[in-house]
């Protein structure tokens, strides 16, 4: 683990294509009104949750947040799954009962994401706290936006982590806005989040979050010094968000105005997959058609999960009361 | 059968579930002091040490929220609150998310066996902050459990069945409960959860109790069986679960109820089992319900405030005469006196 050998690259980029196509997939059929839950769609911040994901062991566990789709397939989870639960079906990862931002694929090690910022931080927290007292060397790690760095529970949980050195990776998102909220009335002007967690005495560390390879060499420092007993590490990870903060359009074409097309753009032509891509290719790792065939693979992965969660059955009312206790 | 104080029966379970099941820690602040949660906590600090019992930051958010994570890889972590009040700052992790954990991931990600343990102040000018007793808005979210253990027996039974439960259970203690004693069976035994106790049977008037109302409506059933009166005394130990056979069986055997809760009136205990009665045994009962709470104000610290702040074994035996048609002018020779040593 570690090296950026071409496996890995190749790995790195069919993780953040597979993220892509989903994701915009599952957005184009959104506006059919069939998929009834409020979705935050992850697209143009794959790289984080891929270049994560890719630095861990399976038996190490991803905790997420609302915006969460990257997180749940980047570390394993089924896009039949997170279809089947878009549609509200039985077969969805959360059998119906969570909607977009409850998944869960505990066999994977996602263990779950949540709507309420900043729950899971200190949720991944209290597993480090576990493999710690069973003298295990799997990590925890949290993923969550900057907006979370506004919350208490980061600082209480940073602290605690921190005080126990507990196996726990921090990994900020930070996509600049929270809803339509830009940092600028958030966040003191000249704020740099690591130097937060510097002060609660936490490795911390900044990288291009659209990078694929610089946020994978940057988490395997980060888990490799972890493992080594050394305590908390926070990511934080620079990164945008293309579409609305929920649902599947465009701030721009919704005459939305807190962010300008321009910004967008910017961003756009810095994408983790078209990053990634021609990194491959011209490093001579893949050919344009090798990676035409990769995305037809993900594509038909990807129409026979949406067609098999339309046909899927619905939770029955008679078992509304499952799994309370 | 031996007797403990509820302090000693509350460590006793804690200590046997400890020595059955290694997943078990206990946090939350000042849980290995010498003090060690009036007692209950001291020797379960000895026996397992602390990397088992060990003392936590103030952050009850953060700190629930990492008993639920270190509950996801399968500990079962016991979470302290030395007051009540202080729960409030936790209740996120606590309602939003390990109440519906099970249900809202499908079941796909197991279940948070968290228990938490809180205190409830009472009386020496605890005041507002110190004196809140939470029963009522935890039991309304689906997903908890709430028990409020008011003999001894229970305090150890509720514990070790809270230690074995899956689904994450709030215990609330009275502090006025730690020093009294009881018979407590010596085996490793739980009390189920969502069953009441007919502490005693009667035939005139039901009383429905909870925690240290139990204690007192015991004071007032004895008075009032010298004046001919005939109690049926209904602790309720677990308020969600809510055991409704044996609430509406006692009913509709006396026809009679008196409520008696530690907490406030309004959307209340002492309502929910009010409404009940009204919804379920309305045809039974021979006289208006009478529920008996806090009076509707914040606590307040005077002592002569917080002499009529709270409801007492003689509110609950003129209650209970009342629903007879009776009354009676010596019912207050029974009250406790209030000798709880400050300042803790």
């Amino acid at each position: 683990m570690g090296t950026v050998t071409p496996d890995v690259e190749i790995r790195l980029f069919k993780s953040v294509l597979r993220l892509r196509r989903a994701e915009e997939s599952l957005a184009a059929l959104y506006s059919e009104q069939e998929m009834r839950t409020p979705t935050h769609f992850g697209v143009g911040q794959e790289a984080v949750a891929s270049g994560v994901c890719e630095a861990l062991l399976p038996d190490d566990v991803v905790y997420s947040h609302h915006r969460c789709h990257n997180h749940y397939l980047a570390k394993g989870g089924s896009v039949a799954g997170l279809a089947a639960e878009l549609y509200g079906r039985e077969t969805g990862c959360a059998n119906g009962r969570g909607g977009s931002v409850h998944l869960t694929a505990v066999d994977k090690g996602f263990v779950v994401s949540s709507a309420i910022l900043g729950q899971t931080i200190a949720v991944a927290t209290g597993s480090a706290l576990a493999f710690q007292m069973d003298r295990s060397s799997r990590v925890a790690v949290t993923f969550f936006g900057e907006a979370t760095c506004e919350e208490g529970v980061f600082y209480e949980s940073m602290n605690y982590a921190a005080l126990r050195k507990l196996p726990v990776l921090f990994v900020c998102e930070n996509n600049l806005y929270s809803t339509e909220s830009p940092l600028s009335t958030r966040q003191p002007t000249g704020t740099e989040l690591c130097e937060r967690a510097r002060a609660f005495k936490v490795t911390a560390e900044k990288v291009d979050g659209n990078d694929t390879i610089a946020v994978f060499e940057a988490a395997t420092r980060a888990v490799e010094s972890i493992r080594a007993g050394n305590g908390p590490v926070f990511l934080e990870c620079m990164t945008y968000r293309w579409r609305e903060h929920v649902g599947p359009g465009f701030d721009h074409e919704l005459g939305r105005t807190y962010r300008t097309k321009a910004e967008l753009d910017k961003w756009i032509e810095h994408c983790p997959v078209k990053l990634a891509g021609e990194r491959l290719q011209s490093r001579g790792i893949a050919s344009e058609a090798q990676i035409a065939r990769w995305t037809e693979e993900v594509e038909s992965e990807i129409r026979v999960a949406v067609l098999t969660a339309k046909q899927a059955p619905w939770p029955e009312a008679q078992n509304l009361f499952d799994n309370i206790y | 059968m031996r007797e403990l104080k509820y302090y000693e029966a509350l460590s006793e379970g804690l200590v046997q579930a400890m020595e059955r099941d290694s997943s078990i820690f206990v946090t939350g602040i000042a849980v290995d002091y010498a003090s060690g949660i009036f007692g209950s906590t001291v020797e379960a600090t000895r026996r397992f040490g602390p990397e088992r019992v060990f003392d936590s930051p103030a952050m009850e958010n953060a700190m629930t929220g990492i008993c639920i994570g270190a509950a996801a890889m399968g500990k079962r972590p016991m979470m302290v609150h030395p007051r009540n009040d202080f729960m409030f700052l936790a209740f996120d992790q606590l309602i939003n998310l390990a109440a519906k954990w099970r249900y809202m991931y499908g079941g796909n990600a197991g279940s948070v066996p968290v228990v938490v343990r809180a205190v409830v102040g009472k009386g020496w000018g605890q005041g507002a902050t110190h004196s809140q007793s939470l029963q009522s808005l935890l039991a309304h979210f689906p997903g908890l459990q709430v028990v409020l253990p008011a003999l001894p027996q229970d305090a150890k039974g509720l514990t070790i069945a809270a230690l074995q439960s899956n689904a994450p259970t709030v215990i609330l203690e009275h502090r006025t409960l730690y020093g009294i004693s009881g018979p407590v069976d010596e085996a490793y035994v739980p009390t189920p959860i969502g069953k009441a106790r007919v502490v005693q049977e009667g035939t005139d008037v039901t009383i429905v109790a909870t925690s240290f109302m139990v204690i007192e409506a015991m004071r007032a059933a004895e008075e009032l069986a010298k004046e001919g009166v005939s109690v049926e005394l209904v602790d309720l130990r677990s308020i969600r679960p809510l055991d409704e056979e044996t609430i509406l069986s006692s009913v509709r055997k006396t026809g009679r109820l008196v409520v008696a809760d530690t907490s406030w009136e309004l959307c209340g205990v002492v309502s929910e089992i009010a409404a009940l009665a009204a919804e379920k045994a309305f045809h039974s009962l021979k006289a208006p319900v009478r529920r008996i709470a806090l009076a509707d104000c914040p606590a307040p610290v005077s002592m002569s405030l917080e002499a009529a702040f709270y409801p007492k074994a003689s509110t609950i035996a003129r209650a209970v005469l009342a629903t007879l048609g009776r009354t009676h002018s010596h019912l207050g020779d029974i009250d406790l006196a209030d000798d709880f040593k400050g300042p803790y």
